[in-house]
């Protein structure tokens, strides 16, 4: 009953696509921030995906932030549903997804109501003015239109029928009103590719690529975009479309990268450089399971993923794994760290290399499984029974999660040791262009392992080389027959020891071997003034909009720098003298002041915190503001 | 290389610490046993690992001169998955006892089971917890007095075999501490079966439950309390051989063979495809049937260690073996002059 039955068809219809040219006129931006919010469902993360993707292809700097309720389907319509993904492209370099809107489009009123007070004054709302019934108000708990009254009238509000529209557009495929409908995001996108001069094509291939093998959802997709695309060259509530130039990047060949894919690179090439077999034991939890479903597809890569029982199995599993002498690793968020808490105190006890990784979310319990929040730092620091210390590492963006893994691997096999990674839901589906390396890019990691000895030798588990380190010796090897456990070690042997002077040096030397870290991670860096009012210490997704707002700030001319911390155990040998060379530290975190914390008992200097959760990343104008009233 | 075989003994598999275990500890027969066992395998003790849990029993691996993971409370199948699904080259063996094994860990060792993870799993199971001093087991009969159940316990016990049959092991067995020979021979063709094995070994803490399976090892009562399993043979027990079991619909009953005929006994069968030959083993309880000891299950199923490998290969040899850069530039990238 589809005039299209024919994969071939669409192929040919998308190879004839001419880029699409407007007539009207241009003007030139150095950049926007627009954020795209409806029913999660609705296709809100793919519409924006799809805009990132491509302002990314154009060569455009990008930055975005997806943000989406913890239910996969919530009520149709209701503020629960929202869901949201915002993006920033610029002709410059970017660290963060934005602050202000400059456009926003919603697909309803609950989208709208809880999204309008982000956007700009004079800024392009766009809404799907079809979804404004007044059974849709209800739903969104609305007692008024907001269409229809003065609400709105800061901004350039543009009410366009996309349900008709697009309905309007695929009639002639004989599809259902609901399977109609459902292009409604594809229409939406190629509004918003016209009102940026953005290439159709790419997002075409993406059609094509998804939804090849049903032609006539491919057409629909197809043509509500293009439907999209020419109700922006015509209607006449838009006078003029943008454009954004490329932005001076490194030079480079680039791809767009979410946090967690970028880690699950990293892995792959630091198991690759280390000449070992990646595990993973993990279990599902949100924002981390994508690195699970992620690397469960890289099984070429000698790389295998177990799906465990429970958050214990995962990390005891990875355990079981850097025993037997893979790249052992255990994936999860904060609660599920809570859960394997005992396991990495094992991990610590028996100077095992793995690495941890918490991709953290809001908390305490299950918290605000799908925003963002830095507060575990503590939890993973000092979250376990008895002396038990572990380096800690932390990304501070998207595409830093490719070389944090390989640092973090680094450390854990150079000095035996378990290691943290700490990543967080914005990092994780957050994305931004990452620059491919070269093969001579990537460092090689060398891992040794201690011989096979003759019948009579003896074999010490526990002797250390400069660094503390014990040596990995491996089933199977001959003559290295050993037994390590969570009791307490003799010194050396490793045998099970209980004389109080042993635990004693064997805690030390634990302590001692991760504090040598420090002599591998490399000075603390700072950006802007070696000395003067004040520093701005930063860790984490933080990173971007601490950078941008201090960078703010020292072009209004004050006395202000930034050193964002990798490392958050040990610390860098410099960072004290760092912190005394400013009358005044600021400590901005998405928690209650946990790295305020570590610094002042540390350092015994008097930090200040600039502390918030709320499920959302530091918005640069409010750390300014904070910046500039310390200051003042 | 086979040719220049030093041919070990059991002393050669225990290492130089000295066992910790209280004197007359069932615990001792089970470890000359594994001792005596594991020269007769043919695998080299390098590619040996005994993992182990919390517990009295969970210090066995400290004692053998093997490599050994001595690890937290009730994660040993955990630890041993990660081992296995690694290293397919190593014989593991999980120790755990019922406390380990069925209470803190009883999730683990449901799971591991169901994958038939291709190790081999020996529950000391002693009714009781002997190293935290006397609390009562997920095993203790009903009414078991204990420090912690001074009232006697509320709780209705677990059967390790029933656990593991139900959890599809394809390998389940009994032993008991006290039936030294009977316990090799079952630990042995526990090493050989291919896929997890699991062996419950009645164990006696003659310090916390002093008796608790005397039923089936005191002298004068143990041939009348104890069905020894022999494939293909029908059940048939008793000081003078002169008691069957019987199969009624799906009730088994103890009958005299004094009116029944042996062909109209129960026969067992080890290698029956259904669980509920095994099932129906072991829920015949003491006192109203003999305890059965011996193979109770062992069929041949797919490993989890030997498909997840087997993945791996097959995606090398479909698509070869993963290069960093193609994946690298895989999808949309562009370039920046």
């Amino acid at each position: 009953m589809y005039p299209v039955q024919d994969a071939s068809q669409i192929k040919a219809m998308i190879s004839a696509s001419e880029e699409l040219q407007t007539n009207k006129p241009t003007t030139e931006i150095a950049g926007a921030t627009v954020r795209l919010a409806g029913d999660s469902g609705d296709g809100m993360q793919l519409l924006g995906s799809q805009l990132t993707n491509t302002s990314a292809l154009s060569g455009n700097d990008v930055a975005t932030f997806p943000d989406f309720p913890a239910e996969i389907r919530a009520p149709r319509g209701t503020r629960a549903g929202v869901s949201g993904f915002q993006v920033q492209f610029a002709s410059e370099e970017i660290f963060t997804p934005g602050d202000g809107l400059d456009a926003l489009i919603a697909m309803n009123p609950a989208a709208l109501l809880t999204n309008v007070q982000d956007l700009k004054e004079r800024g392009i709302l766009i809404v799907n003015e079809d979804s404004f019934a007044s059974k849709d108000l209800k739903l969104a708990k609305s007692d008024r239109n907001p269409l229809d009254d003065a609400s709105l009238s800061k901004y350039r509000l543009i009410k366009v029928p996309m349900t008709k529209l697009t309905r309007a557009a695929v009639e002639d495929l004989g599809m259902s009103t609901k399977l109609a409908d459902r292009c409604r995001n594809f229409f939406a996108m190629g509004l918003v590719f016209w009102l940026y001069g953005r290439n159709l094509d790419p997002t075409m291939r993406f059609i094509d690529a998804k939804f090849g093998r049903k032609p006539e959802v491919a057409e629909a997709n197809i043509r509500a975009l293009k439907a999209g695309w020419n109700y922006g060259e015509t209607t006449e509530a838009l006078a003029t479309s943008f454009h954004v130039n490329p932005a001076q990047l490194t030079p480079g060949t680039y791809k767009n990268i979410m946090g967690n894919q970028a880690l699950v690179y990293g892995l792959i090439a630091a198991s690759k450089l280390s000449g070992k077999d990646l595990f993973l034991g993990s279990y599902p939890i949100t924002p981390a399971s994508d690195i699970l479903h992620e690397l469960s597809q890289y099984k070429r890569f000698g790389v295998r993923t177990f799906q465990a029982e429970d958050e214990i199995a995962a990390v005891c599993s990875a355990i079981g794994a850097a025993f037997g002498g893979s790249m052992a690793i255990t994936t999860s968020s904060g609660p599920g760290i809570a859960l394997k808490a005992e396991g990495i105190g094992l991990g610590v006890m028996l100077e095992l290399p793995m690495l941890i990784i918490d991709v953290q979310r809001g908390g305490p319990s299950t918290g605000l499984p799908t925003k963002t929040e830095q507060s575990d730092l503590l939890q993973v620091l000092f979250g376990r029974n008895g002396e038990s210390p572990i380096p800690v590492i932390a990304a501070q963006s998207p595409a830093d999660c490719f070389d944090v893994a390989q640092e973090a691997w680094r450390i854990s096999t150079k000095l035996m040791t378990p290691v943290f990674i700490l990543s967080d839901g914005y990092i994780a589906n957050g994305s931004e262009p990452w620059r491919i390396p070269s093969e001579e890019d990537l460092k090689p990691i060398t891992v040794t392992h201690p011989p096979a000895i003759a019948e009579g030798e003896t074999f010490l588990p526990y002797q250390r080389d400069e660094l503390l380190a014990r040596p990995w010796a491996l089933p199977g090897t001959p003559g290295l027959m050993h037994r390590i456990g969570g009791l307490e070690k003799e010194d050396l042997t490793g045998n099970v020891s209980y004389d109080p002077e042993n635990h004693q040096h064997m805690t030390d030397v634990r302590s001692q071997k991760v504090a040598n870290a420090a002599e591998l991670i490399g000075d603390q860096t700072v950006q802007g003034p070696e000395t003067g009012e004040l520093l701005v210490l930063s860790w984490g997704g933080t990173y971007g909009a601490c950078a941008t707002a201090v960078q703010q700030c020292q072009n209004n001319g004050h006395s202000v720098a930034h050193a964002h911390l990798r490392w958050l155990n040990p610390f860098p040998k410099n960072l004290e003298s760092i912190l005394k060379s400013y009358r005044r530290v600021l400590i901005p975190e998405l928690n209650m002041g946990q790295l305020k914390t570590l610094i002042r008992s540390q350092f015994l200097i008097e930090a200040i915190g600039f502390n918030k959760v709320q499920g959302k990343p530091f918005g640069v104008s409010e750390l300014v503001h904070e910046i500039e009233s310390v200051i003042a | 290389m086979s040719a220049e075989l030093k041919v070990l003994s059991a002393a050669d598999f225990g290492s130089d610490q000295d066992v910790r275990w209280c004197p007359g500890c069932g615990d001792y027969s089970i470890l000359a046993q594994m001792k005596k066992v594991l020269p007769s395998l043919g695998v080299e003790r390098e590619n040996m690992v005994f993992v182990s849990g919390i517990g009295c029993s969970s210090r066995f691996p400290y004692y053998m001169n093997t490599y050994g993971l001595h690890s937290i409370h009730g994660r040993a199948p955990a630890f041993a998955t990660g081992i296995k699904s690694t290293r397919r080259d190593l014989q593991v063996w999980v120790i755990t006892g019922d406390g380990d094994g069925l209470s803190i860990g009883g999730n683990h060792l449901m799971h591991c089971i169901r994958r038939n993870l291709d190790v081999n799993i020996v529950m000391f199971n002693n009714s009781i917890y002997g190293l935290t001093k006397g609390q009562y087991s997920p095993t203790s009969p009903l009414g078991t007095v204990t420090k912690s159940t001074p009232r006697g316990s509320i709780d209705n016990p677990l059967s390790p075999c029933t656990v593991a049959v139900s959890s599809e092991s394809t390998f389940v067995a009994r032993s008991v501490d006290f039936h030294t020979k009977h316990l090799g021979a079952t630990l042995k063709k526990a090493a050989q079966h291919k896929g997890v094995s699991f062996v419950e070994v009645n164990q006696n803490c003659n310090v916390f439950n002093d008796g608790a399976w005397s039923h089936m090892t005191d002298k004068d009562v143990k041939e009348d309390n104890v069905l020894v399993l022999e494939d293909g043979k029908p059940m048939i027990f008793g000081k003078n051989r002169d008691k069957g079991i019987q199969l009624n619909g799906l009730h088994p009953s103890v009958v005299s063979l004094e009116n029944v005929k042996e062909d109209d006994l129960l026969f067992h069968d080890e290698s029956a495809e259904s669980p509920m030959h095994a099932l129906l083993l072991s829920r015949m309880n003491f006192p109203e049937f003999p305890v059965p000891i011996g193979v109770f299950r062992s069929v041949d199923g797919p490993c989890y260690d030997e498909q997840l490998n087997n993945q791996v290969e097959e995606a090398v040899s479909e698509s070869g073996e993963g290069d960093l850069m193609s994946l690298f530039h895989s999808g949309d990238t562009w370039n920046v002059e």
